[in-house]
């Protein structure tokens, strides 16, 4: 359909202009974001004070993680933000094939770091280290196993709400192939694409801090 | 008083627009989904308050003759978690910011209004849950959810019930989110920051509180049950949590949740006053500012509420001072209510008897909470009905009091029609009575140290407690009034024509009920907030429809 078509269709009643309505979306995306922060900062808080408190235990929870995996899926995180750029970048110019691909290729990285988190996850789960009572952690050193299992639980909860953020990021890329499909977007009309690349990158920058923080505490097997 | 008296001609507007139980369900229409919440919010009041008549009976004698001390305790706990969550916090931005913003500044509709209607139903999933809850059983930790009791040692219903209150979190955080937005990016020509009506600056600022306290408040109940399923240890110290820092993110949202509740309220008053003074607000830039400055304050003063809970001694220091700094913005915003009356002519409609209500109850409930935010006083009379009754002076003496001036204001706006002056006017007189006579006692029973959340109490308190009790019922036909005469004006009531307190506002420059669209044009504005001065001017009454 014509561009001037999807611009017609696409404008809200409650709106003057094409202009104002994207720079309210844009805007609103923001501010979500904004308690997107406050959402996992109750989380990286709760994170800090057992850290200070329980640096050992810490230490030791930390030594566990696979960090070829972790280091992998931050790689492929920050992948999927450059094609999720370059899909924005795509919409923007009204290539509807281009951004499909760029899309597509976000999609499938964001797939490929679920499917490595699950792995983790599984791996922890036969070592007894999901917190609960099959949690069992071998007691060598200066610490109490019961603050290593306090790691676990924030490890599982932080990580676990990031990969439900990837999730929902997931279903709305497929949202979006579903529209550029159906060629509601043009080179006026974009902003879901905006929007939804504001919110993966968003998703991207938490696991930027979640990885050092469980992954990176010390390298030193200090036993 | 000049009320429209020729028959308004026909005209389509936001009720008549369209019929059947879809067109309501499905709307996207702000007024309407206003109602919706006006009508669920309604019968969550009623809900709360009808567990409150229970506690106030079980309270008559000092035995522990009416209910179990177990019943008792869900009983205020249902109170509260009832009131707060599914009454107090949506009230009025919910209710009346959800009709009012878009109109007082000259838009046709929130920024997202299915993210509107979206948020309407998260709050009725939420409120089920809440009351599968209650239901089946009930929850007996307070609506403070305080660990580990509620993680490991309370036998009901606390998951459920952390899970509803949760999904209603949600539907405050978007409601927010759309009011900031719709402030920022949908106003009309000529609608500057400066022109905004303070109405709509208090709601901003309690919103920014919406978005940024509620997720906290989200996280810090995922994490309860968490805990409480899987008996992980992240707050019960046999695991080696920290109690504490449950305390701690509770209270990061739970104290500036009260200025969710309180600042609306502030915003209804800050219309009513200069409307029923016939003068420009005093000190605009002041009251504007204020709401931002409680806003950003309200974050760094929660650990009040942890002066006995075993925090440092420094930490106690500076959040009493700090908890001291709120004072000032609003004691500004009373001191400018204040001196708007000054030399205006006062005149004593329904609304105006309420928002003087407000002032009283508030100033009472604030000024005690200032001997609460001094350590010495706190460590007193923590746990004692010094605290319920301040915190009633504020809840239900300032937010209540508020909410039902605004819904005398607009109630003419929303429903096109008038309600009974005379029974109006008694209905806040009885709130004003019944409420000091309910709460004053509770603030000398907690002085003499009568402590809170018991079913019973020694008999030298019973005076006190039968007064409460008395105040209670009264406050309760005060409450029920404006039930019937709203109901009762919806039929009967007297066309109320576009303006019928020739107010100022955007809001009353269209016909009532309003349009579907709130405005025939967008409107451009060229004038200030409150330009009283030129709606009285006997040849420029021009800014003013009707
Ligand atoms: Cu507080």
């Amino acid at each position: 359909m014509p561009d001037s078509e999807t611009v017609s269709n696409n404008l809200k009643h409650h709106f003057a202009n094409l202009e104002q309505q994207t720079a309210t979306s844009k805007f609103g995306m923001w501010l979500f974001l904004a308690t997107e922060v406050m959402f996992f900062g109750g989380m990286f808080v709760s994170y800090l004070v057992y850290r200070l408190s329980y640096y050992n235990a810490w230490v030791a929870g930390s030594q566990t993680m696979e960090i070829t995996l972790g280091a992998t899926n931050t790689a492929v995180l920050i992948c999927s933000s450059l094609t999720m750029v370059m899909a924005v970048h795509f919409a923007k110019l009204g290539k509807r094939k281009l951004t499909a691909i760029f899309l597509i290729a976000t999609l499938v990285l964001g797939m490929t770091f679920l499917g490595i988190k699950g792995v983790e996850y599984y791996k922890h789960w036969v070592h007894h280290e999901v917190p609960g009572p099959n949690f069992h952690f071998e007691h060598e050193g200066n610490f109490d196993p019961r603050h290593v299992s306090i790691f676990f639980t924030l490890y599982f909860a932080m990580t676990g709400m990031h990969a439900l953020h990837m999730v929902i990021g997931v279903g709305l890329l497929s949202w979006l192939l579903i529209l550029n499909a159906l060629e509601r977007f043009s080179a006026e009309y974009n902003s879901p694409v905006e929007i939804v690349g504001l919110y993966w990158h968003f998703v991207d920058v938490i696991w930027i801090y979640l990885f050092p923080l469980l992954y990176l505490i010390s390298h030193r097997h200090t036993g | 008083m000049e009320t429209a008296t020729a028959p308004v001609e026909p005209k389509t507007n936001y009720l008549n627009a369209d019929y059947g139980i879809k067109s309501w369900l499905l709307t996207t229409d702000h007024k309407r989904i206003a109602l919706l919440y006006l009508i669920s919010i309604t019968v969550f009041f009623f809900v709360g308050g009808f567990f409150a008549m229970l506690i106030r009976l079980e309270l008559l004698t000092p035995a522990g003759d009416l209910v179990l001390a177990d019943t008792y305790n869900k009983l205020f706990t249902m109170h509260g978690i009832v009131m707060i969550f599914l009454f107090l916090i949506p009230s009025v931005p919910a209710v009346l910011g959800n009709f009012l913003v878009p109109m007082m500044v000259g838009a046709k509709d929130l920024a997202f209004p299915k993210l509107n209607l979206a948020s309407w139903y998260i709050f009725i999933t939420g409120a089920s849950l809440i009351f599968y809850a209650i239901l089946t059983g009930g929850v007996d930790t307070g609506w403070t959810f305080y660990t580990p009791f509620a993680t490991t040692f309370s036998n009901t219903n606390v998951v459920t019930a952390a899970i509803g209150v949760f999904i209603v979190g949600f539907s405050s955080i978007f409601t927010g989110l759309n009011i900031i937005v719709t402030v920022h990016r949908m106003r009309a020509p000529g609608m500057t920051w400066r022109r905004l009506p303070l109405f709509i600056w208090s709601n901003y600022a309690a919103s920014v509180i919406m978005v940024l306290g509620t997720p906290v408040l989200a996280i810090t109940l995922v994490l309860v049950a968490l805990e409480r399923l899987f008996h992980l240890g992240i707050f019960d110290a046999r695991l080696g949590g920290d109690p504490l820092l449950f305390q701690h993110l509770f209270w990061f949202y739970s104290h500036p949740a009260v200025y969710i509740m309180i600042l609306p309220g502030m915003g209804v008053v800050s219309e009513v006053i200069p409307c029923f003074s016939r003068k420009r607000i005093f000190g605009y830039n002041f009251v504007a500012i204020s709401s931002i400055a409680i806003a950003v304050l309200g974050f760094l003063v929660w650990a009040h509420h942890m002066f006995v809970a075993g925090i440092s001694t420094y930490a106690a220091l500076i959040f009493s001072i700090l908890s001291f700094f709120v004072a000032i913005p609003s004691a500004v915003k009373v001191f400018n209510w204040t001196a708007t009356l000054y030399k205006g002519s006062i005149t004593l409609e329904t609304p105006m008897l309420y928002a003087f209500a407000f002032i009283g109850l508030f100033t009472m409930g604030g000024l005690t909470g200032l001997f609460l935010a001094s350590v010495g006083i706190d460590l007193h009379v923590t746990d004692t009905y010094f605290i319920v009754a301040h915190f009633h002076y504020i809840m239900v003496g300032g937010m209540t009091t508020a909410y039902l001036g605004g819904l005398h204001f607009w109630w003419p706006k929303i429903t096109g029609k008038m309600y009974p002056e005379s029974f109006s006017k008694l209905s806040a007189v009885l709130v004003f009575v019944g409420f000091n006579l309910t709460f004053f006692p509770q603030f000398l029973l907690g002085y003499l140290g009568m402590p809170r959340r018991y079913h019973a109490y020694p008999p030298e308190f019973q005076v006190l407690n039968v007064l409460s009790t008395a105040g209670a019922s009264i406050l309760a036909v005060g409450f029920l009034m404006p039930m019937i005469y709203f109901a009762w004006s919806l039929q009967y009531g007297k066309d109320a024509g576009p303006n019928p307190f020739r107010a100022a506002g955007l809001e009353w420059m269209t016909s009532s009920p309003p349009p579907t669209f709130n405005f025939d044009e967008t409107p451009v504005v060229t004038w200030e907030a409150y330009n009283y001065d030129q709606i009285d001017a006997p040849n420029e009454g021009v800014k003013v429809a009707g």
